[in-house]
């Protein structure tokens, strides 16, 4: 908040969260025969096991549970900590799922899903794809991401994760966190942390019209509002990545 | 249909209780039947600042475990018959409301009320969640202060996500923006967040400004709503706000600064 007062010279100085971005390998099931998936896991381990050894997981299911597969989920999780794997996260599982997961210990995750508004944007999948065990390895990728689209302003506290592109029609709120896998488009002040490409596209921008934000990520690359250029401040701008660094420039 | 109406805030000492009391005496005597309940279980301080903490036998929480009826526990106000008082249980602690129980007695009012306010604690916890969990109408009280407009704006996003409505993807609930302690003069100085700094960062339609005003805390004391006052200027603020809630259209009042005359202006100038 402390870009929005009349003050400037109050910081968030008790606290701050620094690392907030970071990559983490998503397992994405396609399909239920476990006895398949533990040997394409293994062999996917076995191909870089430092890699692998401790490595967060969150786990996705939207696809099987879109296909509305049943898939028993705990010889899943009891191979993956076998295999001195972490899961850390479940996304997209349906409520038994959800429930074991809390059973074990594993957060679940918004992995959001609208069925309105089907863009295809650019290929985000890339850097994905090694930590993607994908059954359809040899097929040419063909996913299609979709972008969230938020008309509502978003509050303090609040946390949106969008999965292709973020683009909220309103405000984002101090204290209020965005995050994308894509671009974040923002038609309102943008007061709170906006992470850009947290699956690590690097290419991913953020826009918004009146810059104020807390903290501002793309690929992992972040500034805090204290290191934001007060020149920026409450203009439009979009800021992108060149060369390891965050590029703040006016729209 | 009964409506529910949450005073809410987040932050705690901005004004709920004092606005839930003067909202429910107001729309009480435009000849609404009117229930106010105190949800700060283990705080009870509502039936003070209605003047009928003498008069209290049961509790919301007597009524939940089934210990009383609903209407051995309602306090009839002495000063308007369409007026009933559920006072909180100073015993007990939030962990003794359940949503069931919550529910039960608010379908049970709906009945026989046109307005139920829900005066919910500070806080984002138990108490408020069920506070809000069953609200139509939302009165965010805010202070021009910059942790206040923060507070109201994470009990925002919490009234946009977790109540009943919400869940049930029904229409969400209204929101309205209650802006108290107002000090004009100490916004022009610079001290305070203007209307227009708030209404930036909340976004909300704004239902009436009330002035910080001596008269609200002698009114407290003494146990009558502020907007039995009609010489305070925070009673006629409630009482533009009440008849703005009823689709009155009524200009704002107390954002302005008053014009002074000479002499306050030269002690005024920096």
């Amino acid at each position: 908040m402390s870009i929005a007062t009349k003050n400037p010279t109050i910081k968030n100085s008790v606290l701050e969260f620094k690392s907030t971005t970071f990559s983490v390998p998503v397992l994405a099931i396609y399909e239920t025969e476990l006895g398949h998936i533990k040997s394409l896991l293994k062999e996917k381990i076995s191909q870089a096991p430092e890699f692998f050894k401790n490595s967060p997981l969150v786990i996705d299911l939207q696809e099987i549970n879109r296909q509305e597969e049943a898939f028993d989920l705990l010889p899943l999780i009891d191979f993956l900590r076998e295999n001195k794997l972490i899961p850390i996260g479940l996304g997209g599982g349906n409520n038994k799922q959800n429930n074991l997961a809390i059973e074990q210990n594993i957060p679940l995750h918004t992995i959001r899903n609208s069925q309105a508004n089907k863009v295809v944007t650019q290929n985000t999948e890339k850097n994905k794809k090694d930590l993607v065990i994908n059954r359809r390895a040899a097929e040419p990728d063909t996913a299609i991401v979709e972008s969230m689209l938020i008309s509502q302003p978003i509050r303090s506290g609040q946390r949106i994760y969008a999965k292709g592109d973020l683009i909220i029609m309103s405000h984002v709120s101090a204290g209020a966190e965005v995050m994308a896998e894509g671009n974040i488009h923002v038609y309102g002040s943008l007061r709170g942390r906006a992470l850009a490409g947290v699956q690590g596209n690097k290419k991913s921008r953020v826009f918004c019209s009146s810059l104020q934000a807390e903290l501002i990520s793309i690929a992992g690359h972040y500034k805090t509002s204290e290191e934001l250029d007060k020149t920026e401040h409450n203009s439009p701008v979009q800021i992108y990545l060149q060369d390891q660094a965050l590029i703040i420039k006016e729209l | 249909m009964a409506r529910i109406i949450v005073v809410t805030s987040g932050k705690g000492g901005v004004g709920k209780t004092t606005t839930s009391a003067s909202i429910a005496m107001g729309l009480a005597k435009k000849g609404h039947k009117t229930a106010v309940i105190d949800f700060d279980v283990g705080l009870r301080n509502l039936d003070l600042i209605m003047g009928c903490e003498r008069r209290v036998v049961y509790d919301f929480v007597n009524v939940i475990n089934g210990e009383a009826t609903l209407n051995q526990a309602l306090i009839k106000d002495k000063r308007c018959n369409q007026l009933f008082i559920l006072p909180a249980s100073q015993t007990r602690d939030k962990d003794a409301l359940t949503q069931e129980g919550v529910g039960k007695i608010l379908d049970e009012l709906a009945k026989d009320f046109k307005y139920i306010i829900c005066d919910s604690p500070a806080g984002i916890e138990r108490g408020a969640n069920l506070a809000m969990y069953f609200a139509d109408d939302a009165f965010v009280v805010t202070n021009p202060e910059i942790s206040s407009v923060r507070d109201s704006d994470r009990m925002l996003g919490i009234l946009a996500s977790k109540s009943r409505r919400a869940e049930n993807n029904e229409e969400a609930i209204k929101e309205y923006l209650l802006l108290s302690r107002y000090s004009p003069e100490r916004v022009s100085l610079g001290e305070m967040l203007s209307v227009e700094d708030i209404q930036d960062i909340l976004s909300l339609h704004l239902l009436g400004v009330i002035p910080e005003a001596k008269s609200v805390l002698n009114a407290s004391n003494s146990g009558t709503p502020v907007i039995l006052d009609k010489e305070s200027t925070a009673g006629q603020a409630y009482e533009d706000i009440v008849a703005r809630y009823l689709g009155e259209d009524r200009p704002h009042r107390f954002i302005n600064e008053e014009k002074k005359g000479l002499f306050g202006k030269l002690f005024r100038s920096k």
